[in-house]
């Protein structure tokens, strides 16, 4: 068998294939060759073989047959056939396949070579690729060499570690005796090594990181004045040659050795102060004509933010940032960009001072770029600059990338709804922002802008003109067409009576808004949802109008045998209207009534308020609430018989075990637990769901307007408690109830303490009070949440006990709450 | 550093070193979609870019793309002065270094490679002293 053809031949050859096919063909025709080679065991070629095989691989073949090959080439005692075997190693296997293992027998002998070149070899594969049973069988070889004087296995032997650790959290502690006088050495690669080293040990484990910041035992020496001595030899020493990059003495060990200084120094306040001085020395000293000194004061930066720093030094950190920003090069701006968005929230008013440059970086050719200077503008606006702001933010949304301009589009209702000067302005705004982007605005921000116009109720005329002027020209932009679909819907009377005060009113006649409305109806380009609105205004506008309610008629009756299933509906309700129910068609198409305003976050604003989800609010609560159950919960057990409580700590409710027998429903027997009639609920204006299309999305708690009535549930000397009642759409067996404890008296109530029990069938959570005292003379109340679960939908009964301190007196008052409006429970 | 990647402009691989195991699938499948979107980046665009829960550090030299994936609080501008190191143990190595150096010596790029950085970190931050031990390495080579 003629020789296997040398490695560069291959390559040379498989490069002149012309096409794939032909690259193909030598390939398979050479993986044969191999193949056949390994089988006859040929010790000598087998490393060319396995080299050729590695480049196969590269170009996209498979190369798995060679797999075993690799082992027998690291089990072989020459240095090439090892360099290769290794090398095949780390691109062939993984930790997935079992075959790993049998390396781990080759790797521990070759740790213990005497050559330190296959010794590194060892380290370098079991440091890339070493599997979880791999580093737990040579951990004890890695530390080993971490000891050694040698510098260069050291550093290999450090940085093997770390993978360990990475692999194998647990044996993290077998290393840190071998830590303790890593930093003594002058070698660089060892030096960096071991700070990349402590730092993965300090991220990993906060006991080591515990042990790090404290005084060691054995040398005088803490890390952190460590580091900031081998920082400070960086800075001051002279020029080394060896190290030097650009004129600055080895950046990569300085970056490093300033991440572990962030981790040592975060949180702690000593670490902190430690390394004050050198940070300030880095960020002033360090050159910023080229990339490597930006890095360097890049990484300061970071640091700076993240530790307890001195104010002074923070500024300083954001000017350094603020200069970035006008850096010619724009991975600079892009870093800078990054950081200041992390520290916006902390550090507002300083980052505030460099508006002007992140406004500049909008008009930025780099995507990226653009995107962080739009989010920082975003962050940014406040009460003072919003006018000029959106005037950026606008242009910015016309001009640019279509991927930003759904993001834009939210964020400039955000900001407007916040920060709007006048109503007018808002309106302009949300005008401008439709118009511009009316296709990228997202869906939930049409019913939110719906509920904005409303309540701006002297703007309507204003409103529902410069809609109509807007989708007029084009109607294609769907969110634009449906808020000016409501509008005209809503308003439409008031545009053809020409009552815009704003700006000059003009003249409409009440068919040109029917024209363009059945345009909307008619066109391909709208949206099912479109058609929806854009029918159901002009039903509204049988109402407004005086002269074309025919015409209307005839619209509707035609929709009546809509394909669309959605505008069928539609259509044959309205036409129902007409005919049956005429009589009750002015009250339905009545104008909206102002809408209480719903937030998005309904629910969780109503446990926040009450600290729940808040830990620094649960240390906070006033330890006294704490003390109480164990000697009050009994009191109240006597009283009641063995109800459920749940205690007053606000965690998950501890339910007593259910007591034998319905003692608290013999205590509460007298009263009428079975149903006596229940009073009808006050009838609500029967809204058909469609016409509330365009308020905001159901919200999931019902507002108090709604209309469960509060009731006072306790009034009595001076004390007065009342209860508002909120119910859940989604799940209807939940009351949530809002105690509101209010005082007349002219002294303070202290250590106020609300406890209450239900029957049986019901479930109680009580969340923690705002405060334990009710100042006096009503100026404040307390408020508390209960929460009720009543899944038989049984009439809602509760006992209460109030303990309290007033005018020197301990008091305590039990009292029953049976007057429950109906809708809280049914 | 989670891999890097070194590919010409048409796209072929260069060389690929992972540092985090990874399923031969999903290496082909990140190295395909990763080449895609670095090859349709503009000269005028910075050299960072998001990619999945990676930051993507990457510079051209010559003809050659060289590309690292760092993780969230790693310093991309360091990365960049990484690159350059590599690249100029790669130049001092084969003497003014260019991409067919490294397609027939494709090894001795890996094994240069592996003596500068480990696990994803940098072994040595001296110059000179990597390409020492490379020498001296390559002196044992039978």
């Amino acid at each position: 068998m003629p020789a296997p053809i040398r490695l560069r031949e291959l390559i040379r050859t498989i490069r002149t294939a012309r096409t794939q096919a032909e690259e193909r063909e030598m390939i398979q025709k050479e993986c044969a060759a191999i193949r056949s080679s390994f089988r006859e065991e040929d010790n000598t070629y087998r490393c060319r073989n396995v080299a050729k095989l590695l480049y196969m691989h590269m170009l996209g073949y498979p190369a798995h047959f060679g797999q075993l090959e690799c082992l027998k080439l690291i089990a072989s005692q020459k240095f090439t056939d090892k360099r290769i075997g290794y090398l095949g190693a780390m691109l062939l296997l993984d930790e997935r396949q079992d075959v790993h293992l049998l390396m781990t027998n080759c790797i521990k002998n070759d740790l213990n070579h005497s050559t330190q070149y296959v010794q590194g070899l060892a380290l370098c594969t079991l440091g890339c690729m070493g599997s979880s049973e791999m580093c737990r069988d040579l951990a004890g070889e890695v530390e080993k060499l971490l000891k050694t004087s040698n510098s260069y296995l050291r550093k290999k032997a450090a940085l093997c570690a770390v993978h360990v650790i990475r692999k194998v959290p647990e044996l993290m502690e077998m290393f840190l005796p071998a830590t303790k006088n890593l930093l003594n050495e002058k070698n660089h690669g060892v030096l960096h090594t071991s700070v990349v080293l402590l730092t993965e040990m300090c991220e990993r484990s906060p006991d080591m990181l515990a042990h790090f910041r404290k005084v060691r035992q054995l040398s005088s020496s803490q890390l952190v004045p460590q580091l900031v001595r081998i920082l400070k030899n960086l800075i001051m020493s002279g020029y080394s040659p060896e190290h030097d990059v650009s004129g600055i003495s080895d950046p990569f060990l300085q970056v490093r050795i300033l991440r572990l200084l962030r981790i040592l120094g975060r949180n702690d306040d000593d670490s902190s102060e430690a390394m004050n001085d050198i940070l300030a020395q880095v960020a002033t000293n360090t050159e910023t004509s080229k990339n490597v000194g930006n890095a360097i004061l890049y990484e300061t930066v970071l640091t700076i933010m993240d530790i307890k720093s001195e104010s002074g030094l923070r500024v300083l950190a954001i000017n350094i940032l603020g200069r970035f920003l006008l850096n010619n090069d724009k991975n600079i701006r892009y870093v800078a960009l990054t950081s200041l968005l992390k520290t916006v929230q902390t550090d507002h008013n300083a980052v505030q001072r460099h508006r002007s440059t992140i406004v500049d970086c909008l008009k930025d050719l780099d995507v990226s770029i653009k995107r962080r200077a739009m989010e920082l503008s975003f962050a940014l606006v406040n009460g003072n600059n919003v006018r000029g702001m959106m005037k950026e933010l606008l242009y910015f949304l016309d001009s640019c990338e279509p991927e930003f301009k759904a993001d834009c589009a939210s964020g400039i209702f955000l900001a407007a709804e916040k920060y709007a000067p006048s109503k007018r302005w808002h309106i302009d705004t949300i005008m401008r922002v439709l118009t511009t982007a009316g296709s990228y605005v997202r869906d939930d921000a049409v019913p939110n802008l719906i509920q904005l116009i409303t309540n701006s109720v002297e703007m309507h005329a204003y409103t529902v003109q410069r809609l109509y002027k807007a989708i007029l020209g084009d109607y294609s932009q769907q969110p634009l067409v449906q808020v000016a679909s409501w509008c005209i819907g809503e308003y439409g009377d008031l545009l053809v009576s020409g009552q815009c005060e704003e700006e000059e009113p003009i003249q409409v006649t009440e068919d040109e808004v029917l024209d363009i409305l059945e345009s909307v109806l008619i066109s391909n380009m709208s949206a099912s949802v479109t058609r929806g609105y854009a029918l159901t205004a002009i039903m509204k506008l049988s109402t407004r109008f005086t002269c074309t309610v025919n015409r209307i008629k005839k619209v509707v009756s035609i929709y009546g045998s809509s394909i669309d299933v959605e505008l069928q509906q539609r259509a044959v309700e309205y036409n129902a209207l007409f005919k049956k129910y005429d009589h009750m068609r002015p009250a339905l198409l009545e104008r909206m009534p102002v809408m209480e305003k719903v937030t998005t976050n309904g629910p969780t604003e109503i446990v926040q308020t009450n600290g729940e989800t808040e830990p620094a609010v649960l240390e906070t609560k006033p330890p006294p609430s704490e003390l109480q159950p164990a000697s009050q919960e009994d009191d109240l057990l006597d009283l009641l018989g063995g109800t459920d409580i749940t205690p007053v700590i606000p965690t998950a409710p501890t339910r007593k075990p259910a007591s034998p027998g319905g003692e608290l429903l013999d205590l509460l027997g007298d009263l009428n637990l079975t149903g006596s009639p229940v009073p009808a609920p006050a009838p609500q204006i029967a809204q058909p769901p469609f016409l509330l299309d365009g308020l905001t999305s159901p919200p999931l708690f019902n507002d108090v307007a709604a209309g469960i009535p509060s009731i006072t549930a306790y009034n009595k000397n001076g004390l007065k408690i009342d209860f508002t009642f909120e119910r859940s759409n989604t799940n209807p067996s939940v009351t949530v109830i809002t105690i509101q404890a209010s005082n007349s008296t002219e002294l303070d109530m202290t250590d106020f303490v609300f406890q209450a029990a239900v029957p049986k069938t019901f479930q109680l959570q009580l969340l923690s009070p705002s405060s334990s005292v009710i100042p006096a003379f009503n100026s404040g109340t307390i408020t508390q949440v209960i929460k009720v679960l009543n899944p038989q939908k049984q009439q809602l009964r509760m006992r209460i006990k109030l303990t309290y301190n007033h005018k020197g007196s301990a008091m305590q008052d039990l009292a029953e709450v049976n007057n429950f409006p109906p809708q809280s429970w049914q | 550093m989670r891999f890097m990647l070194l590919f010409s402009r048409q796209g072929k691989l260069r060389l690929q070193k992972w540092y985090l195991a990874t399923a031969d699938k999903d290496k082909k499948k990140m190295v395909r979609e990763l080449m895609q979107v670095v090859l349709a980046r503009k000269p005028k665009m910075c050299s960072f870019l998001e990619w999945r829960d990676l930051k993507v550090v990457y510079k051209r030299y010559a003809s050659l793309y060289f590309c690292c994936a760092i993780e969230g609080q790693d310093n991309e501008l360091i990365t960049l002065e990484l690159i350059h190191r590599y690249v100029e143990l790669l130049d001092k190595y084969f003497g003014s270094v260019c991409e067919l150096d490294i397609i027939f010596n494709f090894e001795k790029a890996y094994f240069i490679l592996d003596e500068f950085v480990m696990g994803g970190e940098i072994q040595d931050t001296s110059k000179k002293s990597v390409l020492k031990a490379i020498e001296q390495a390559d002196l044992l080579q039978e």
